[in-house]
């Protein structure tokens, strides 16, 4: 092992899960958008023409990928838009009429979790189901979670911090099966919506195939521009517009459309699907090099997620013994971006939500590292971080004081006695 | 490692890393002091001590991020001067350097009395450090209380028991069973006002009756940890 001062610092950026660099074709794709085809695709003139022919060329581009018709690709500005035009859109337009009961999981992105507080507030009962201990929801735990006043489920795809790959196959064929029994027409609800934001890069974005009604996905982690998204509703389902005013995107989001980020997203999404199976094979054995060669390295780490059942380019772990924040730290001063889960981090000083449902204590949390790998990541990068890595937590682990087993149970924490009277960690009271 | 340009921490959408005050709207990139102390720590524990190495220890946990602080003293008994001080953290980056100015303040010249080291508050460490995000307060707190513990397990062992400080919790809201404790936690945690500290803790909601107590809380709270 070398020492942290032999080390050379170079450049590694292993957070693609937070976001990508946008591909240089597809900024080139954007640029005329801004000076030469300005137009408002509202208009009727020329200039405005070249802009809402880009438009309805991008419209058709996505819903060729999604195997979906154009018309049921909403433009919104990003996947967090997305995600609250599914929750409150459906919401507020089948509650009084079906009921307002909503089904989600306990490992949701922020942007759906979120959406549900402010729902519970305006009458719904929302069934967060659990997950087991890779962050992998159940098809029947779904089922069984379901009413007649049920409107929306909603699970993501893949997951964003462990990357776990949800069965949204299954569980749409499942809620299929359940409308037939109950005498449900396709259209009337429940409905399944699915943020596939993580997932629209490396896996199948066919909505048949998946049976989803809704679907998320966003410029911003597949090498197009950030602040814009789509949102697939198929055709048929209803839904109230969170933005109100001129009427755009068939009166679902008004406001002028962003046609030079939705051109870029088109063509972003038509690259990642070219590549995606080559790069899909390329990332994978790159990810999985890095973790062969950690657990080899480093000692007492666990894998956070699935072993298999895995976005090609996520890896969560967590190494015992030291907080996460301060190895990001270490790390950044040597070039590489990672992220955490260490409560540390977060400005609620919560640690991360979706280590702590998969039943591990939060001491995993504090401990734990994403890597993400991407498009420009080469085998000499991770070879820097399998270089820099082991010295970092050689060091902290001599700063810390634990010692935890590779074992540890959710609820003892490890130094409890250092608790007693202070009181235990703040989101163990809730 | 180059220890000029103090650049921001990296954020994601995981969680994200807050590098700008929100009270004073000033971005926080790490003082090079704070990185000095964090990449090089001072007075750490390295070994297991030797039994008689140190004369007390105080360990804390923090229940605002679920951290561990653990600090050692030997203290000269006729001077009462703290002449050796360790530690070790389950804890940030904040929490390393600010541990490990706390060790270096306490130790300098001689070392401190041990009633002048209690003066010293998490403001006096902040200061030194060249500032922390309000965020990471908290992490400051926790060497001080470690320190506090250890000096009072210290006055145990040599019989002092009249010198020993416990901070009791008083019940400020008897319905919510609320003490100024969980009212100091809370201010920690960034609840700065009465209506934040209300949708944190729901204290005095039915209780008006301890509302002046609490607004004062808060303003000593905040005094004490944000010096305003
Ligand atoms: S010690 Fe946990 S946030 Fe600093």
């Amino acid at each position: 092992m070398k020492s942290l001062s032999e080390i050379e610092k170079r450049i590694v950026y292993l957070d693609h899960a937070a976001t990508t660099p946008t591909h240089p074709d597809v900024v080139a794709a954007m640029l005329p958008y801004f000076t030469d085809h300005f137009g408002n695709p509202s208009g009727l003139y020329e200039i405005s023409r070249d802009a809402s022919e880009a438009l309805s060329s991008a419209r058709e581009s996505i819903a060729q990928i999604l195997h979906s018709r154009p018309e049921e690709i909403i433009f919104t500005g990003g996947g967090t838009e997305s995600d609250n035009l599914a929750l409150f859109g459906i919401a507020r337009k089948y509650g009084a009429k079906w009921g307002k009961h909503i089904i989600t999981s306990q490992i949701e992105h922020h942007a759906v979790l979120l959406p549900t507080e402010v729902l519970k507030k305006e009458g719904f009962e929302i069934t967060e189901t659990t997950v087991n201990e890779h962050a992998e929801v159940s098809v029947e735990n779904i089922i069984a979670a379901l009413r007649p006043e049920t409107v929306l489920i909603s699970i993501m795809y893949a997951n964003n911090e462990v990357g776990t790959i949800e069965p949204i196959a299954e569980i749409g064929a499942a809620i299929q099966r359940w409308k037939k029994d109950n005498g449900r027409k396709p259209i009337d609800p429940p409905f399944l919506h699915t943020d596939a934001c993580q997932a629209a890069g490396a896996l199948n974005l066919n909505v048949d195939e998946l049976k989803v009604d809704l679907l998320t996905l966003n410029g911003s982690k597949i090498y197009g521009p950030k602040g814009v998204g789509i949102l697939y509703v198929r055709r048929g389902v209803q839904l109230v517009p969170l933005i109100v005013g001129g009427g755009q995107e068939n009166r679902l989001r008004s406001g002028t459309e962003n046609v030079p980020a939705i051109v870029g997203l088109a063509r972003a999404l038509e690259i990642a699907t070219e590549k995606r199976e080559t790069e899909n094979a390329r990332l994978a054995e790159l990810r999985n090099y890095l973790w062969a060669e950690i657990q080899v390295r480093v000692p007492k780490v666990i894998l956070n997620g699935h072993p298999t059942n895995r976005l090609p380019n996520n890896l969560n772990f967590t190494i015992l013994d030291i907080e996460g924040e301060a190895a990001l730290l270490y790390m950044d001063e040597f070039g590489i971006s990672l992220s955490t889960g260490s409560a540390c981090t977060s400005t609620s000083l919560d640690p991360s939500h979706v280590i702590l449902a998969m039943g591990k204590p939060y001491e995993y949390a504090h401990g734990s590292l994403r890597m993400t790998l991407g498009a420009s990541t080469t085998r000499e990068d991770i070879d820097h971080v399998l270089e820099v890595l082991p010295p970092v937590v050689a060091l902290l682990r001599s700063i810390s004081p634990l010692n935890l087993s590779m074992d540890q149970k959710q609820e003892n924490i490890a130094a409890h006695s250092a608790f007693v009277e202070d009181g235990v960690p703040h989101w163990m009271k809730k | 490692m180059e220890d000029t340009n103090a650049k921001p921490l990296t954020t994601s959408d995981m969680q994200t890393a807050d590098v700008v005050n929100p009270h004073t709207k000033q971005k926080w990139a790490y003082s090079p002091i704070v990185k000095e102390h964090f990449f090089h720590p001072k007075n750490l524990l390295l070994e297991e001590p030797a039994p008689d190495q140190f004369d007390a220890r105080g360990t804390v946990g923090s229940p605002a991020c679920g951290d561990v602080m653990d600090i050692w003293i030997k203290v000269d008994p006729a001077t009462e001067r703290v002449v050796d001080l360790k530690w070790k953290t389950f804890g940030c980056g904040s929490a390393i350097a600010a541990t490990s100015m706390f060790s270096v303040m306490v130790t300098e010249n001689d070392g401190l009395t041990l009633t002048d080291a209690l003066k010293i508050k998490p403001q006096d460490i902040m200061e030194r450090l060249g500032g922390l995000p309000n965020r990471k307060i908290h992490c400051s707190v926790l060497a001080d209380k470690a320190f506090r513990k250890a000096v009072n397990n210290y006055f145990h062992a040599v019989g002092k028991h009249d010198r020993v400080e416990v901070e009791g919790a008083r019940v400020i809201d008897a319905r919510m069973n609320i003490t100024d404790k969980d009212i100091e936690e809370a201010v920690l945690e960034g609840a700065l006002n009465l209506e934040d500290m209300q949708k944190k803790l729901k204290v005095g909601v039915g209780d008006p009756a301890a509302i002046p107590e609490i607004e004062q809380l808060i303003r000593f709270y905040k005094e004490k940890y944000f010096g305003a």
